[in-house]
């Protein structure tokens, strides 16, 4: 005879297969429903269960049986409702009730795949070892031979310059009374140089980001332009920017990027003769160090009414950039036009850099814009930057790591006395575990001119749930539990603007107090200590052969 | 902390009194080195100041290979100085102490100034290449009119060893620099003051952008922009790109080093040119701590500081003799009979220009100009 209760489930999950197992505690729990709410992938619900229940009541042992029915917290293993593990059930349960916990034999990219669907994903790569930045360490000092600076009481400046920086034979001077002067006679193009600090927020779309967010960071930058007086700025993705902020004096503070879906760019050609400031920079994407290979996307649950309105596009569709630029034909003919294109609409008054995904074909790009006057810099994101939205294959198993990828440029430029010339833009992986401004200078002195954080940011300034276990990362299905990836009402509204104002320049201002606290001992004080590789060992020996740099133990 | 101290004179001086002045700072070196370096010879000199001078040290076979070298370069020899040696304790002698003074090569003897100073250059590289590995052939200085001395040891011990108290050598300039050895193992080619074609430069403190400067020096495509034994080395190579290869008036190696932030610029009129300098030259900023003294083919001699000054340095004396030295003892020494109120400290801004013949003495201020103190 066979048993009513069935005991074979295959073909079913259990949640030991999940990456999260959610632990809740009945004893604890007062049911509010609270965690069942805010979970982002309904990966628990509330439900109910059946408990046999045996008591004694009396003297004499007489046990009973009873049954009642109990409402619990139940977690699916519905592959689709995954515990993400972002934790945000923990933030609002009133009594700590309920948890999710790492569980690290779990066999969630064996199951992810439904429907034939790759598992796609929001975040970073999932590798939560340290990367090659934080191997490294500051380790001249100066102390007895020399005496270090003092942080704290001697002056200061960390900035870079961002364009294309004429070697000193090629500038328009003359000496007139023994003082040098602009030679007029001379019509040479004078490439467009900004001065800003050496770390810059990375490009972060209005789409990808929610309007508070977007807001939050936008208003923080300013307030360290116009208070602090740091002239800290701001990529903006791909997707444009709001109309009113396109024509304010604000502009300059923002470096506009233009990606190979062209999004939000009809708004601001348009507005160009309104503009009442010139835009910081251009940067032209040609890649990303998330997803190389890849072009942005925005799922349509997140193209809601103002984003489909700045890019110029419907509402609710999905809006996937092509993987390249379509008029891309080759770097030395199409790319070059696209640089100057850029740099003539504003007149050649703003620097036009392109952004590319870490690779080893780096040093190809670097030598082709070399040969271009144009070209303001080079970006170089490295794999483990961030995206909105990618495949997880892409994030986690291709690309190349930034350190390296620097490195090597930086030393082809000095081999070709050209290391001052072009600016190198390091990102992706920088602040990977909290060390936002030791990583920040380690590339500075393998050879960066300047840096961009984006992951960092949103976990500083907003609360990004977002780490390398794979925690949270549903950044693409515009459900971000703190509201900072999302275009739902209901969700961003949890995430105060002014409170991720307050954040940024809180952040930034540590990065500076930081900064000095690693150049001061090393006596760098004026200039950023760019290329200074004799004050960087790495505490592993590969490392430190493959970046040309000291070894410690 | 190395110890500096240059003497600019019109009348002819003899090296022992830098030396002397050095030994009043004696707590500053540990006797690791000195280094002279004279320009605008006299004595034995004096009428050969068109010719250019080989000083450096050598062995027996070193010395066949430079006489070699030379001849099959084409350069005849015109005269020879070498320092009358006396057995000190302490010091290692080597085989042979010299500067030679050469015809230069029959097609060159017509040939403009710039092209001979190219090939002066050229052929001392050729000669230090010549004997880097064994030590068999050390050259400081390949230039008319300018004459090096240097040696592992004390200074005043150096200058016994060498005789230069009885020696009729007399320069109207002297640099003199006693080491602070900061490595283990002593080299030659680290002692300062520098040299490169007709600038001269010599340092006290540690150059902390020594790396990216030095990069960025090596990567002009300039022959002579080699050899970095010492950090210090860059700071003459600096001076000779900016007045030389590129141009500009010395001042402007000032504001190469130590650039004004724009707003200190503003009261500037070349301030545009300032701005594209600073950008332009931002791998030569220097970050200190350091205080050099150089001088310029023409003569003039110089003091600036990092820009914060954390190094100290003096400049005193007379209309006609002038000392620039790293401690104000030096100065006692050197010039006891000077007025001490117009002694210079410079600060971080000041540039200090000893004119040719010490004529004149004025302090060029970066942000605010000229002040002239002795003339």
């Amino acid at each position: 005879m066979e048993s009513t209760v069935r005991l074979d489930h295959n073909h079913q999950l259990t949640v030991r297969d999940f990456p999260y197992i959610v632990k809740w505690r009945e004893d604890r729990c007062k049911r509010c429903g609270r965690c069942t709410a805010v979970c982002p992938t309904f990966a628990i619900e509330p439900s109910i269960a059946l408990q046999r229940e045996i008591r004694s009541e009396g003297i004499m042992p007489e046990p009973r049986v009873s049954r009642k029915i109990v409402t619990i917290v139940r977690q699916s293993t519905d592959i689709d409702r995954y515990c993400t593990g972002c934790g945000a059930c923990t933030l609002v349960c009133p009594n700590e009730a309920i948890e999710p916990e790492y569980n690290p034999q779990h066999k969630f990219l064996f199951h992810k795949n439904k429907g034939g669907h790759p598992y796609t994903r929001g975040g970073r790569r999932n590798d939560p070892n340290p990367s090659a930045l934080d191997h490294l360490k500051f380790t001249r000092i100066s102390m007895l031979t020399d005496p270090a600076l003092d942080a704290g009481r001697h002056e200061f400046r960390i900035r870079t310059y961002l364009g294309r920086i004429p070697s000193p034979t090629e500038l328009p001077l003359k000496v007139e009374n023994g003082r040098l002067e602009i030679n007029r006679a001379v019509s040479r193009f004078a490439p467009p140089v900004r001065e800003i600090y050496p770390v810059m927020i990375g490009s972060m779309s209005i789409g990808a980001l929610s309007p508070t967010m977007w807001e939050g960071l936008a208003m923080g930058i300013t307030y360290l332009n116009e208070v602090e007086k740091m002239p800290v700025v701001m990529a903006t993705g791909e997707g444009g920017i709001p109309p009113r902020l396109l024509k304010s004096r604000f502009i300059k503070y923002f470096i506009l990027q233009i990606a190979s879906g062209y999004f939000g760019w009809d708004e601001i050609v348009r507005a160009i003769p309104r503009m009442v400031d010139d835009p910081c920079a251009i940067e032209i994407k040609y890649g990303q160090g998330a997803k190389p290979g890849d072009g942005g996307l925005l799922m349509a649950n997140k193209v809601v009414r103002l984003i489909a309105e700045i890019r110029g596009v419907p509402q609710g569709i999905d809006l996937p950039s092509p993987p390249t630029h379509q008029t891309k034909y080759s770097i030395e003919e199409a790319v070059a036009k696209m640089i100057q294109s850029m740099a003539m609409a504003w007149g050649f008054r703003v620097p036009v850099f392109p952004k590319i995904s870490g690779t080893r074909t780096a040093k190809a790009v670097l030598n082709n814009l070399l040969r271009n006057p144009y070209a303001a810099a080079l970006s170089i994101d490295g794999e483990e930057g961030g995206t909105g939205a990618a495949y997880n294959v892409s994030m986690d198993k291709m690309g190349h790591p930034i350190a390296s990828n620097i490195r090597d440029c930086y030393l082809d430029l000095v081999r070709q006395g050209k290391q001052n010339e072009l600016p190198l833009i390091a990102s992706g992986g920088i602040g990977k575990r909290g060390n936002v401004a030791a990583n920040a200078a380690a590339l500075f002195m393998l050879g960066a001119s300047a840096v961009t954080i984006g992951k960092y940011v949103m976990q500083a300034a907003a609360g990004c749930f977002g780490d390398e276990m794979n925690r949270c990362d549903v950044c693409n299905i515009g459900k971000c539990p703190r509201g900072i990836t999302t275009q739902e009402p209901r969700l961003y509204r949890r995430l105060d603007p002014d409170k991720v104002a307050e954040r940024v320049v809180e952040v930034f201002k540590t990065i500076d107090v930081e900064l000095r606290k690693i150049f001061a001992p090393l006596g760098r004080s004026t200039e950023l200590p760019i290329g200074m590789s004799d004050a960087l060992c790495a505490d592993d020996a590969a490392i430190a052969e493959r970046l040309q740099i000291g070894y410690v133990c | 902390m190395c110890r500096l101290v240059a003497i600019t004179s019109n009348e002819y001086l003899n090296p022992m009194e830098a030396v002397l002045a050095l030994e009043t700072m004696h707590e500053g070196h540990d006797g690791s080195g000195m280094g002279l370096l004279l320009k605008n010879l006299g004595g034995e000199f004096s009428d050969l100041k068109d010719y250019p001078i080989l000083s450096g040290i050598c062995s027996n076979e070193g010395l066949r290979a430079i006489d070699q070298f030379m001849w099959d370069a084409g350069f005849r020899i015109k005269h020879e100085w070498r320092p009358v040696l006396k057995p000190v304790a302490d010091i290692r002698r080597r085989d042979h102490y010299f500067a030679k003074v050469y015809e230069y090569p029959d097609d060159y003897k017509e040939r403009p100034f710039p092209e001979k100073e190219d090939l002066l250059l050229r052929t001392r590289l050729a000669l230090r290449i010549m004997g880097e590995d064994d030590q068999s052939t050390i050259v400081f200085s390949f230039y008319p009119d300018v004459l090096a001395i240097k040696e592992v040891g004390d200074p005043l011990r150096l200058s016994e060893f060498f005789g230069l108290n009885d020696s009729r050598l007399k320069s109207k300039i002297v640099f003199a620099q006693g080491r602070q050895n900061t490595n283990y193992d002593i080299n030659l080619y680290a002692c300062h003051p520098f040299f490169i074609q007709g600038f001269a430069s010599m340092t006290n403190g540690e150059n902390t952008a020594f790396v990216p400067i030095k990069e960025y020096l090596m990567s002009r495509g300039v022959p002579g922009y080699v050899g970095y034994n010492s950090d210090s080395e860059v700071f003459a190579h600096i001076l000779h790109f900016t007045v030389r290869q590129l141009g500009y008036p010395l001042l402007y190696y000032k504001d190469i080093i130590t650039p004004l932030t724009p707003s200190e610029m503003e009261g500037r009129l070349d301030r545009e040119a300032l701005l594209l300098l600073k950008s332009s030259l931002r791998p030569l900023c220097i970050d200190g701590p350091n205080m050099v003294i150089g001088f310029t083919p023409d003569g003039a001699c110089f003091m600036v500081h990092d820009s914060k000054k954390l190094r100290p340095g003096s400049v005193g004396g007379m209309k006609g003799r002038v000392a620039l030295v790293s401690e104000e003892c030096g100065l006692d020494s050197a010039i006891p009979d000077r007025d001490r109120s117009l002694d210079i400290f410079p600060m971080k801004y000041d540039m200090v220009i000893v004119s040719p013949r010490a004529e004149e003495v004025r302090v060029w201020n970066q942000r605010y100009g000229w002040t002239t103190t002795i003339s």
